[in-house]
């Protein structure tokens, strides 16, 4: 699958994730290609982030509300659960930290949408094994020194994260350096081989707004009882 | 409400006038009259939907686009503002009004005090963003349009957008906010008091009673434009321009001539200023930016609004040279709308043109605001 194609697919499988009339946010929109499907699609009020300046300025003068920033340093003015979906779509790698990015998604949105390259795949392991060389792939097509992918990891490493924060993995949807797409939770063996790009509609556990008290005014924030 | 409007052909532009108005300011003074001078450009649609407001800058006017019999020179914004140009007056009716206190038409102190042969001068009241926005707003009211489009600005027009989108949110669309601020910032005030204080330093000023004597204190204000002059670009574009550089010689005079192409660039701006713009309007506008502060404010005004602004969008724009209106100042006004999750756009432009850069060539500028409003008109009009 060529780069533009694999952007493509994983648009329509985010597309699927979203229900009908909600608020969405997008982070690393690029020119509001996954925002302009979403709104003529599903209905949705979308706002979006991008960091490159001309992918900004672009989504911008298509009439997309986007601001021109850095995700890792403009989340925080969001507050709790402001939208219904954050969207994260092929950055997660290329965050300085992954975690805490994880974290304000889910304090920003009800729900998150990840998406990710799966560095378990067979073809990236068979070539660090074979070459001794770090792999480059089609979904990882960039040299080792000059690569916005800081932070490699596989679909396992995902999972104990999640695991770790107590977000609950509502759906997965793996899909095979063919494109064919699969149900990550279900598919038992073999998952983090295969599945060459992952995409995941994430929650909390035990998602109750507990309504927090201050002297000026009451305030809901998202919350996670540990088990 | 009964506005008449008259045709001044001498200054090729409209005039609204607003008798027994009692137009009440800010500082509790109240005008019982006033003009406005304005120009429009284009036509308005059938729906009345198409309808735009330009907010000029601290020394603009309302020759946006087109002639200006002032100067002898094309509308400061005409690369912007004009058939297929971004503000397209094919589709848009675009519509300039010269601000309350100026001096191109619209009662300012250089106008005659109601009922009376003598100017306002120094005994104008003291006029704010918020009661230009108010007199802008009598005008649309008087031309009946209900609802503008838009609101855009940059600098002190961008004051005047933000502040319509607080006190008439119910009245408009969107707005389009270049180079500006909550708030004016305590560096922009010193540089304005300084400009101030070169013309008030001025033997001629006489307390803002130099016409009296058909003077015109033209040292203190060529000296205030100066210094404004030199906020308005950056070190890099300064020295991209001009350099050191000799004017009209090959070596240095040990004197105190315009030796420097920069010192001559400067006196000739003071020089051709003086020619256009009255000095009491300077003093009285400057201080209006100087009031202009919603720091503490702006975030509860929107959220609070008893108008509603929940429709209400905002195109942010700022210049990575500008250090006037830094980028921060711009960002904060983001923060404060994104944590109410209001529909904003931002867009940091990278040019070293500083402040002056929303009036010259920038084609990011142009395809955003173009974009903008192009795309927005179609999402309402589906």
């Amino acid at each position: 699958m060529s780069k533009i194609n694999s952007i493509r697919k994983d648009w329509s499988l985010i597309e699927t994730l979203i229900t009908q009339d909600r608020k969405i946010l997008d982070i690393g929109c690029g020119d509001g290609g996954l925002m302009e499907k979403l709104e003529n699609n599903r209905n949705a009020i979308t706002h979006g982030i991008e960091l490159n300046r001309d992918l900004a300025a672009n989504a911008i003068a298509r009439g997309f509300n986007v601001i021109h920033g850095n995700a890792e340093l403009d989340l925080s003015q969001y507050s709790n659960n402001s939208f219904d979906y954050v969207i994260l779509s092929q950055t997660l790698q290329a965050m300085m930290k992954p975690k805490d990015i994880l974290s304000e998604l889910l304090r920003i949105g009800s729900k998150a949408v990840v998406s990710f390259p799966n560095f378990g795949h067979w073809k990236i392991r068979l070539q660090l094994l074979i070459s001794g060389k770090m792999p480059v792939t089609e979904s990882l097509p960039y040299t080792w020194y000059d690569t916005p992918n800081i932070h490699f990891f596989t679909i396992k490493d995902f999972l104990n994260l999640c695991n770790e924060m107590n977000i609950v993995i509502e759906k997965s949807i793996g899909l095979t350096s063919k494109g064919r797409q699969f149900d990550i939770s279900e598919s038992v063996t073999g998952v983090n081989f295969f599945t060459h790009e992952a995409i995941f509609l994430l929650s909390y556990k035990n998602f109750e707004p507990i309504k927090i008290k201050t002297s000026k005014k009451v305030f809901s924030k998202n919350s996670v009882i540990a088990n | 409400m009964n506005t008449k409007f008259i045709t001044d052909t001498k200054l090729e532009s409209e005039i609204a006038y607003f008798d027994n108005i009692s137009l009440k300011l800010e500082s509790g003074d109240i005008i019982d009259s006033f003009k406005l001078a304005f120009k429009t450009f284009g036509k308005l649609n059938t729906d009345k939907s198409n309808a735009i407001l330009v907010c000029h800058a601290l020394t603009g006017d309302q020759y946006v686009s087109g002639n200006n019999p002032i100067t002898g020179r094309e509308g400061w914004w005409s690369r912007m503002v004009g058939p297929n140009k971004p503000i397209d007056t094919n589709k848009f009716f675009v519509i300039c009004s010269n601000v309350l206190g100026g001096c191109a038409g619209s009662t300012g102190p250089k106008e005659l005090q109601n009922g009376s042969d003598v100017a306002y001068g120094g005994n104008f009241p003291s006029v704010t963003i918020k009661d230009m926005v108010k007199a802008q707003s009598l005008l649309i009211e008087s031309l009946n349009i209900d609802k503008l489009f838009s609101v855009i600005g940059g600098s002190m027009g961008a004051m005047q957008a933000l502040q319509w989108s607080i006190d008439f949110p119910d009245k408009i669309l969107n707005i389009i906010h270049i180079a500006g601020a909550l708030k004016h910032s305590a560096q922009n005030i010193a540089f304005h008091e300084v400009g101030r204080q070169a013309i008030m330093s001025d033997p001629i000023w006489k307390n803002g009673k130099y016409f009296e004597n058909n003077e015109v204190p033209e040292r203190g204000l060529s000296v205030a434009r100066m210094i404004a002059h030199i906020t308005y670009l950056s070190e890099d574009a300064m020295h991209r321009k001009f350099g050191r550089k000799l004017q009209s010689r090959d070596i240095i005079s040990f004197g105190f001539d315009a030796d420097f192409q920069v010192e001559s660039y400067l006196r000739y701006q003071g020089k051709s200023f003086v020619e256009r713009f009255d000095a009491n309007s300077y003093l009285y506008l400057t201080r209006a930016m100087d009031y202009f502060d919603h720091d503490e404010t702006f975030r509860k005004n929107v959220e609070f609004s008893h108008n509603p602004n929940n429709h209400l969008k905002y195109l942010i724009v700022s210049f990575t040279s500008d250090w006037l209106f830094p980028t921060l100042e711009s960002k904060m006004i983001v923060n404060q709308l994104n944590s109410l999750s209001r529909a904003v756009s931002f867009l940091e432009i990278d040019t070293d043109k500083g402040h002056d850069s929303f009036l010259l060539e920038e084609p990011q500028l142009d395809s955003v605001i173009k974009g903008f409003l192009t795309n927005n008109f179609a999402k309402i009009n589906e």
